[in-house]
């Protein structure tokens, strides 16, 4: 059974260690040791560190697409360690995700991915395409809404995966690496964005090996090296 | 929107996942097996059906020394049996002639007479039937040689149930091109599917969407089977109507032939949701 956790956090790590299962089924090498801290509602955090720092590990673990292997991980209230497997999909449904590589599906339209969580959701069809819509204009891709994500550029279709992933108005967002595959403007134009919806009230996690990012919109920072938190205000 | 139908209905993408061709066509032959086995199954059974009723009725009552008077005292009292439902003395003539190739002519020998008796009631004991002509025309001895007709009807039986075996396989083998077949669509569309999971899809959700798109073309291959079936049939009744004039579409077994596209659709639905659920488990 789910556990109910402090209800002001959004996100408590409390000792978590990970270790991703070897293709033998046994524990591999550990890619977390050790890892503690908490996220309150509202807040902004970006988790820096080099590439295999354990940044997306924790995302993931956040996302509940892994279990901890030792420690507790709660997100939303809910204990990812003991939640049952089909208390899952409804606690995904609460938190928006953007991936670096944005994960769009491309056989169909960019409107129709950013509807995709409401229809899961089972939202009624009038009801999406004013959200929908809405959210479009605001990044102003309403007028490519009708192309394939293929046809749009790596700006636009991470301004699409966005949207997804804001569109049921999620209380928490998290992006690993967003700006990865953005030039110089497109990735100052979405950590605005990012900004913009923090202050209306989501809290946000970005993963970024980039100290320009938190350098250009300061908030606070959690370090990561080999797995272990370094610094952590 | 230009892409908003397809969407709505098919986030996944199985329309161009799930090798629908390939299914189809091999859900089509599967279900013209069906279609084929279902056929025979009725045949065979209709003819055990006939052989067993021929063995019952078929009992026949000698009576030596064929007297008029003894031929009819015979016949007066079988044709007062309820039992009996139709009671025929054999032309003499027709006896010599059914004899001919195995005594050659028969008119110098002392042959009974003979009485054929259909009766009304298949459970009849035919000793019975004898004991009381014999009490009325002594030596009258009945014999009911169905016997041998009896085991072919048994035989025909026995064959008609292995019937249901093949029809089983033929299920056992769908399913099976099924869970190939959704196997490859997940390989196709894992992405997609692994986006869904990760947007909060349930696996309820993602297993019916294969499951209700695997049912859909497994009605359409069972349709075409029936189809190609009815064809068959049609040109195995022109062969056999010279020697079976009553033969016609009546005589198919539309129930059974019916259920065989929605049995498809059952076992497509079935295995594909079973298949995708097992796959999801490996996700968190």
């Amino acid at each position: 059974m789910a556990r109910s956790c402090e209800t002001h956090l959004m996100v408590r790590f409390g000792r978590v260690g990970l270790a991703y299962p070897t293709p033998q089924g046994s524990p591999g090498r550990p890619a977390l040791h050790d890892v503690s801290f908490a996220l309150g509602e509202g807040s902004f955090t970006w988790l820096l560190g080099p590439s295999g720092a354990g940044k997306s590990s924790i995302l993931r673990l956040m996302h509940a697409a892994l279990r901890p292997s030792s420690g507790v991980v709660s997100v939303l209230g809910t204990d990812i360690g003991q939640a049952e497997r089909g208390a899952l999909p409804a606690l995904r449904r609460k938190i928006g995700v953007v991936h670096q590589e944005f994960r769009l599906l491309g056989h169909i339209s960019a409107w129709d991915n950013v509807a995709l969580p409401l229809r899961l959701a089972g939202r009624a069809e009038g009801a999406i395409r004013q959200d929908v819509d809405e959210i479009l204009d605001w990044l102003g891709l309403r007028e490519k809404s009708a192309r394939p994500p293929a046809e749009l550029s790596g700006g636009e279709q991470q301004r699409i995966a966005i949207a997804r992933a804001i569109i049921t108005r999620p209380a928490l967002l998290i992006a690993d690496e967003p700006t990865s595959e953005l030039d110089v403007f497109e990735a100052r134009r979405l950590i605005a964005l990012f900004g913009e919806m923090n202050r209306l009230g989501t809290a946000i996690v970005v993963a970024t090996h980039s100290e320009d990012l938190p350098a250009r919109h300061p908030a606070r920072i959690i370090t990561l090296a080999e797995g272990r938190i370094i610094d952590a205000p | 929107m230009r892409h908003e139908a397809s969407g709505r209905g098919d986030p996944i993408g199985l329309r161009h996942a799930l090798a629908d061709r390939l299914l189809i066509a091999l859900i089509a032959a599967m279900a013209l097996l069906a279609a084929l086995t279902v056929g025979l199954h009725q045949g065979v059974a209709r003819l055990a059906d006939r052989w067993q009723e021929g063995a019952n009725a078929a009992v026949v009552v000698q009576i030596p020394n064929p007297t008029q008077a003894r031929m009819d005292a015979a016949l007066e009292v079988l044709r007062g049996l309820p039992e009996i439902r139709e009671a025929q003395v054999v032309d003499p003539l027709r006896m010599a002639e059914l004899l001919r190739p195995w005594l050659g002519d028969v008119t110098g020998l002392p042959l009974p007479g003979v009485i054929e008796l259909r009766l009304a009631d298949l459970g009849t004991d035919p000793v019975l039937i004898g004991d009381r002509v014999a009490e009325a025309v002594p030596g009258a001895v009945t014999e009911a040689h169905g016997i041998f007709v009896g085991r072919l009807a048994a035989l025909a039986r026995a064959f008609s149930s292995t019937t249901l075996a093949v029809l089983a396989l033929v299920g056992f083998i769908s399913a099976a091109v099924v869970i190939i077949a959704v196997r490859a669509g997940i390989a196709a569309r894992r992405d997609a599917v692994m986006v869904l999971h990760m947007l909060g899809a349930t696996d309820r959700d993602i297993a019916g969407r294969f499951a209700l798109r695997a049912a859909w073309l497994a009605a359409l291959g069972g349709a075409l089977g029936i189809a190609a079936a009815l064809a068959v049939f049609w040109a195995a009744m022109l062969f056999a109507r010279p020697f079976l004039p009553d033969l016609g579409w009546q005589v198919l077994p539309w129930p059974g032939l019916a259920a065989i596209p929605l049995l498809a659709m059952l076992i497509a639905w079935g295995a594909a949701r079973a298949s995708i659920l097992v796959w999801l488990r490996r996700l968190p």
